[in-house]
């Protein structure tokens, strides 16, 4: 079997838990809406975002659905804002829930790692499907808000035939 | 053959309408009754237009599995994704679920994932290494060459060894640069007749590597879409499309692609006979006569790759590495887009897979990461090319639905073709010529014109 993934059990203070969620609630009404700049707005310099492909895959030696730095992080918005990404005209209309939320035990001088499950309902005149999968963020605190520099989306259903995904998971 | 139901076709699959014996992979004799005979199918297509019918109707779909799928030459995987012996992938010929594997006498085989005892998968993984498969049912165990080792409790066979039951192989299977394709069917052309020349083009690609051998080991997306196969095999070397549908990325990101497939474009659309086509985009890059320019880069940004593409070509390796790499699709399934290779798989009338993987050159690491960085960016399901084109195709299934007109046009540039020194039909950068290399050849397999 393979070993547990998640953060080590950690007890981190109520406020900070308080502060974390709602920096990732924020950020899936953000993609969920998309509202393309705020959400950009929410990555450090150095950003990644990234959804694999499969299982313990190397994304510099893999293929994955998405690999995003952040120079192309801003292109995917700016192609997003043009109106015209066919497969986003017209959006997605979307929800999503993020829950079982665990922060990790924080680290001096590192990103504070927290992962969370979630289930998107993607609805479109085609046809409403949901995806669903385990995200890991990390946090870096910048003038007393958080800052994303790390996002990886696991999906479920990765090894599998996927869809259209256009939208911002 | 309108006139009823959108998308009904010409009505449900009957057993009546067993087109042909699965058996047998002979020319299919349609019976009576089934309206879907070549007489049907020869009155769809015609010079100028297709009739929507032939992506909408199931029985259309079924008869192109045992007349396309399940006769000609399909591509299946490449010989580096099994490079030691016992590897194995799964891999498909459209609905039929097949394992290509190397046997531990180096030989890859394609076998179909079917127990020959109660019909149970038996392979289960998409990809590992085995000297074995076992089916996990009643535990019947095959060699990796397909032969049945053995089955538990075989008294009730009458003891070891008594059954000559082994998995189903391909039929035939054949390679060109590392690229195997397998026939369902025993006869018919042989793989070089197939691929014609077709063929230059992956040699084409093989010349990028400075070992001349490409490794397809990055693994794979697999990109669904509700839409006909035939769709996205149009779509391929479709140069009108590609102002349109990726103006947004174009807009945004100056890749120079956009200008490749403009009214202006020096580069051409070839008909490469078999139904494969290209956008030969060379008479554009010749133009910019830069090394690497087909890969929006310079050499002095990759030097190593370039010293090691100097050793092995020498004064060729200029002219190789401003020409670049091909925009080729090889008919049923096979689709290579410079730096990515796609596979169409084809699982219903309205259902699609495109499996795609980045282009890498074995020994060459430098170019090898931008191509799957840039790869990654433009293809699957998030891609920022891919996304849009497989959007238009399933808004194309959706709009053969509709009544009318019935038909599809593929005119555009029929006028203005020429033959060019190969004796191949060639229009401009953004004519139908590819559509109409396909439909030919489709009418000759589906009526046997």
């Amino acid at each position: 079997m393979r070993e547990a993934t998640g953060p080590e059990a950690t007890a981190v203070p109520e406020s900070m838990r308080r502060s974390v969620e709602a920096f990732l609630f924020r950020e899936a009404r953000l993609a969920d809406e998309h509202a393309y700049g705020e959400w950009e707005a929410l990555w450090t310099d150095d950003a990644l975002y990234w959804v694999p492909a499969a299982d313990d895959t190397d994304p510099m030696a893999h293929m994955s659905v998405i690999h995003d730095n952040r120079r192309r992080i801003m292109t995917r918005i700016k192609q997003l804002e043009t109106g015209k990404r066919l497969a986003q005209a017209p959006p997605s209309r979307l929800r999503r829930m993020i829950a079982n939320v665990e922060i990790a035990a924080p680290v001096d001088g590192a990103d504070f790692e927290v992962q969370a499950n979630f289930v998107v309902y993607e609805a479109r005149e085609s046809g409403t499907r949901s995806w669903a999968g385990r995200v890991t963020y990390r946090l870096r605190p910048h003038n007393g808000e958080w800052l994303l520099s790390y996002k990886k989306v696991d999906l479920v259903d990765r090894p599998w035939n996927l869809p259209t995904l256009a939208f911002l998971i | 053959m309108r006139g009823q139901e959108p998308n009904a076709g010409c009505g449900t699959w009957q057993p009546s309408c067993n087109l042909f014996s699965v058996r047998k992979w002979i020319q299919p004799e349609y019976p009576k009754g089934c309206q879907v005979d070549a007489h049907h199918i020869d009155a769809l297509i015609e010079p100028t237009r297709v009739h929507g019918s032939l992506y909408t109707d199931p029985e259309i779909f079924a008869a192109e599995l045992e007349t396309i799928w399940y006769q000609t030459w399909v591509y299946v995987g490449h010989e580096s994704e099994v490079p030691a012996a016992n590897d194995y992938v799964r891999k498909n010929i459209g609905p039929q679920d097949v394992i290509m594997v190397r046997g531990a006498d180096g030989v890859v085989r394609l076998m179909l994932n079917r127990c020959s005892h109660r019909g149970n998968k038996v392979c289960t993984e998409a990809s590992g290494n085995s000297g074995t498969f076992q089916c996990p049912y009643h535990g019947w165990n095959f060699r990796t060459t397909g032969e049945l080792i053995g089955y538990p409790y075989p008294e009730g066979y009458g003891g070891r060894g008594q059954l000559d039951l082994g998995l189903a192989q391909v039929s035939r299977v054949d390679s060109h640069e590392g690229f195997m394709f397998g026939s369902l069917s025993p006869d018919g052309p042989t793989l070089t007749e197939h691929l014609g020349d077709a063929a230059g083009e992956l040699t084409r690609l093989t010349k990028l590597s400075p070992t001349g051998e490409l490794d397809l080991s990055t693994g794979w997306l697999r990109h669904s879409a509700k839409a006909n196969w035939k769709f996205i095999h149009e779509n391929e070397t479709d140069g009108y499309h590609p102002q349109f549908v990726h103006g947004s990325i174009f807009s945004v990101a100056d890749s120079g692609i956009g200008a490749l497939y403009s009214e202006n474009s020096t580069a051409v659309t070839r008909d490469l006979g078999n139904g494969h086509s290209e956008n030969d985009l060379r008479p554009e890059f010749r133009r910019l006569g830069q090394p690497l320019g087909w890969f929006g880069t310079t050499a002095d940004r990759l030097p190593d790759y370039v010293a090691a593409m100097q050793t092995r070509h020498g004064d060729a390796t200029d002219e190789i590495l401003i020409e670049g790499a091909p925009h080729v699709m090889i008919f049923p399934n096979l689709f290579v887009a410079e730096i990515s290779i796609f596979v169409l798989q084809p699982l219903a009338v309205d259902h699609t897979v495109q499996h795609v993987t980045a282009v890498q050159f074995k020994g060459a690491p430098d170019i090898n990461k931008r191509m799957l960085q840039q790869c990654i960016g433009s293809v699957g399901p998030a891609g920022l090319l891919l996304a849009d084109d497989s959007e238009m195709y399933e808004r194309n299934q959706i709009g053969v639905g509709q009544r009318s007109p019935e038909w599809l046009d593929i005119r555009r540039g029929i006028d203005r073709e020429t033959t060019d020194e190969h004796g191949h039909l060639i229009g401009g950068a953004t004519d139908e010529t590819g559509m109409r290399a396909f439909w030919s050849h489709y009418r000759e397999l589906m009526t046997h014109a």
